[in-house]
């Protein structure tokens, strides 16, 4: 017997996209329109525009591999799990499935409030396909996973979002298909139930079950995926081993300017009333450049625009490695003068400009996320991976030695050597 | 499921080919075997909610039906003087109007049940017409509950029921399957016709002057009653007064015949229409 566990072949999804504002046709409108103008109902029977939202796709995987799936949203990766977990069909091509498929594309889907934590636990349970005899023998282990016990009667109406996570995941995590087909529920909960949820899934790995693993976060898709592919507008570009495919994703996107012009296209109406327009680093002579001494300050500058007043907005910039660790995160308004100062943003265009110290980078490229938030109040707009840069270290401290020095830092440090006897 | 079916499966996993369908796709009964317990635990999640929401739970059930019984009572009984078969108008009609509930609930809840439960079919997989199955089941506690009722006022009105109470579960299944049946239908308009929700309760309404339940058949002429019985309702209600009240002028057994096959007819083809329609509920919904 071959060993395949799924071989997707030139699969392919198409939607439609409505032109109405609303996607739900109404029958009274559906016949006003076929009265009105028989010819165009007839050609166009929906009125609306197709797009392919996945198309030509093909791979093979192996039993006990784990195959992460990353791209930018709107990539197609939702709707490939989606496919292979059967809640859509596709449009075109084929999948070979072998074995049962077990799906997280989110947590939690059937729970009721009004039940109990217990009475989800099998509701749940039976929606992702488990049986009765199989909850009641892991009810323990789901219990004791998800730190609930003293709130397992309780109606999950009352419980903390954090709680009602930590259910929903130990649930889903005690699934035991063959296939596992994971989208981003790593996103939720604290740090420490995070962990947890990583140790499951590398737990699921272990144990010879496939997994397929779709996230934003390049440290999860590194600490569990040996392989990755790449999907970009719908297409598959590039199939490697993960950190091959990590540092393709996180540097080729970007044009290597210097600067990330933000176009009308990208900029959503839900960002309103912010709006991006560029992110750049600059060296100190001021020029827009892609290539920074370490050996010298680095100016991120952060340019928008407010159509209307915001009060208590805070532009911050993530630090990130090429392979998605985070080095630091800092706000324009971290001084609480100046938060207190700016804290009503008047509509406008602004630019908030930083300077990291000399001396600050290791070698290597390095990835600016930029956030515009308003604290526990609004997320305006957020981009983690808005630009890279890369960092030369000629004339930084230890360059006499020809060797690769570990970390994405390389401060200048104020040795002292005494001597002591 | 047994051990020897988990390792059996263990051995050899089961091949799921993906494809895209066209048209008409077969029922794939088996799916929905393999799925009974969660037809069972939505069924279960209906009944529990329903009644953990609303204080007045139980008691609605049973208002419900009663109150319909003494307006028809006043109106069509003592007002109107419609003949009922000699039995009593209230029990005549009570009788009635517990399984057209029965079925006006089922069918309802079946009509909105994919679009409110919309957010479990765009995320899992599971054969979709467990949802709107599991919501006709889930009616038949306020029907039990309304019974109660029943029973209470055949004591009251000193009516013995004869063995023809035997086909009273028959006859509840006839009302579940039509109910069942226009609610494949009405869910899979539902997701793509909004609207339809609109269009229900009115069409029900409708429905229930068109079954005889505040009117004895009897009234109809004889030559079109077996016509009359296409409303597979007909067959239900005028069932249910024969079953226990042993009302006999105005059921025929080519009656309940005729219904049971419009019945089951309605169901098939809104199985099927219900599956060709499947494969877009997770994009329109």
């Amino acid at each position: 017997m071959s060993n395949l566990a799924v071989r997707v072949e030139d699969i392919g999804k198409e939607y439609n996209i409505f032109r109405e504002s609303s996607r739900y046709t109404t029958l009274r409108e559906k016949i006003v329109e076929t009265i009105k103008s028989p010819v165009k109902t007839l050609l166009n029977p929906t009125g609306s525009e197709k797009f392919w939202a996945l198309r030509h796709v093909d791979f093979a995987l192996e039993h006990g591999q784990v195959l992460g799936v990353i791209g930018k949203n709107g990539a197609g990766k939702s709707t490939l799990l989606k496919i292979l977990s059967r809640v859509v069909e596709p449009t075109e091509g084929m999948a070979e499935i072998h074995g049962r498929v077990g799906s997280l594309l989110e947590v939690g889907t059937g729970f009721h409030p009004e039940l109990t934590g217990r009475e989800n636990i099998f509701l749940n349970g039976a929606i992702l396909g488990m049986k009765k005899t199989e909850i009641e023998n892991k009810f323990d282990e789901i219990v004791a996973f998800s730190e609930i016990e003293k709130f397992i009667d309780t109606p999950v109406k009352r419980y903390s979002s954090g709680m009602y996570m930590r259910l929903a995941f130990a649930v889903s995590a005690h699934l035991e298909p063959e296939i596992l087909v994971v989208d981003e529920v790593l996103a939720v909960g604290d740090a420490e139930f995070q962990r947890k949820c990583l140790g499951k899934m590398s737990d699921v790995a272990s144990e010879g079950r496939t997994v397929i693993f779709v996230s934003h976060n390049m440290s999860a898709i590194q600490r569990l995926t040996q392989e990755c592919i790449i999907l970009d507008k719908g297409k598959m570009v590039l199939r490697a081993r993960t950190p091959e495919a990590v540092d393709h994703y996180l540097t080729n996107d970007f044009s290597a300017s210097g600067e990330r012009r933000y176009t009308a296209e990208e900029i959503t109406s839900a960002t309103h009333p912010f709006k991006p327009i560029a992110v750049r680093v600059k060296n100190p002579a001021g020029q827009v450049t892609d290539n920074l001494l370490s050996v010298e300050p680095v100016t991120i500058e952060v340019e928008y625009q407010l159509d209307a007043d915001i009060t208590g907005l805070r532009i911050g910039i993530y630090l990130m490695t090429s392979r998605g660790e985070y080095i630091f995160t800092s706000f324009d308004t971290d001084e609480p003068e100046k938060f207190q100062a700016m804290s009503a943003r008047k509509a406008g265009r602004y630019i908030s400009r930083c300077v990291i110290p000399a001396d600050t980078f290791n070698e290597g490229r390095f990835v600016i996320g930029i956030n515009a938030s308003s604290y526990m109040t609004r997320r305006y707009f957020s981009d983690e991976r808005a630009m890279n840069f890369s960092i030369n270290t000629t004339g930084a401290p230890g360059m006499h030695w020809v060797e690769i020095r570990h970390g994405p830092i390389r401060p200048r440090l104020d040795w002292r050597i005494e001597e002591i006897a | 499921m047994t051990t020897a079916d988990t390792l059996e499966q263990k051995k050899k996993p089961p091949v799921v080919i993906i494809k895209p369908s066209r048209g008409w796709v077969g029922l794939k009964l088996s799916d929905l075997w393999l799925y009974r317990e969660l037809v069972y635990f939505l069924t279960w999640r209906d009944i529990k909610v329903r009644y953990k929401q609303s204080v007045l739970g139980i008691l609605w059930a049973i208002l419900k039906p009663f109150m319909a019984m003494v307006v028809f009572t006043i109106f069509f009984g003592n007002f109107a003087k419609i003949p009922s078969d000699g039995v009593p108008y209230p029990i005549f009609s009570y009788t009635a109007t517990l399984p057209w509930e029965l079925f006006a609930a089922a069918l309802g809840v079946a009509s909105r049940s994919m679009v409110s439960n919309s957010n479990m079919v765009s995320k899992i997989y599971f054969p979709r017409m467990i949802i709107p199955l599991a919501s006709v089941m889930s009616s038949v506690v306020d029907f039990l509950i309304g019974f109660t009722i029943l029973i209470g006022m055949m004591i009251f009105y000193k009516v013995t029921p004869t063995i023809a109470i035997l086909w009273l579960p028959l006859l509840i299944l006839l009302a579940l399957v039509t109910a069942l049946g226009v609610g494949f239908w009405s869910s899979a308009l539902m997701v793509r016709y909004r609207d339809v929700g609109y269009i229900m309760p009115f069409i029900a309404n409708l429905w229930m002057y068109l079954t005889p339940v505040v009117y004895p058949s009897s009234m109809i002429p004889e030559k079109w009653r077996l016509l009359y019985a296409l409303n597979p309702m007909t067959g239900v209600v005028e069932g249910f007064r024969y079953a226990l009240l042993g009302t006999t002028q105005s059921v025929s057994s080519g009656m309940i015949l005729v219904s049971s096959l419009i019945a089951i007819i309605v169901l098939i083809s809104g199985m099927f229409y219900f599956r060709r329609m499947e494969k877009q509920f997770a994009d329109m919904i």
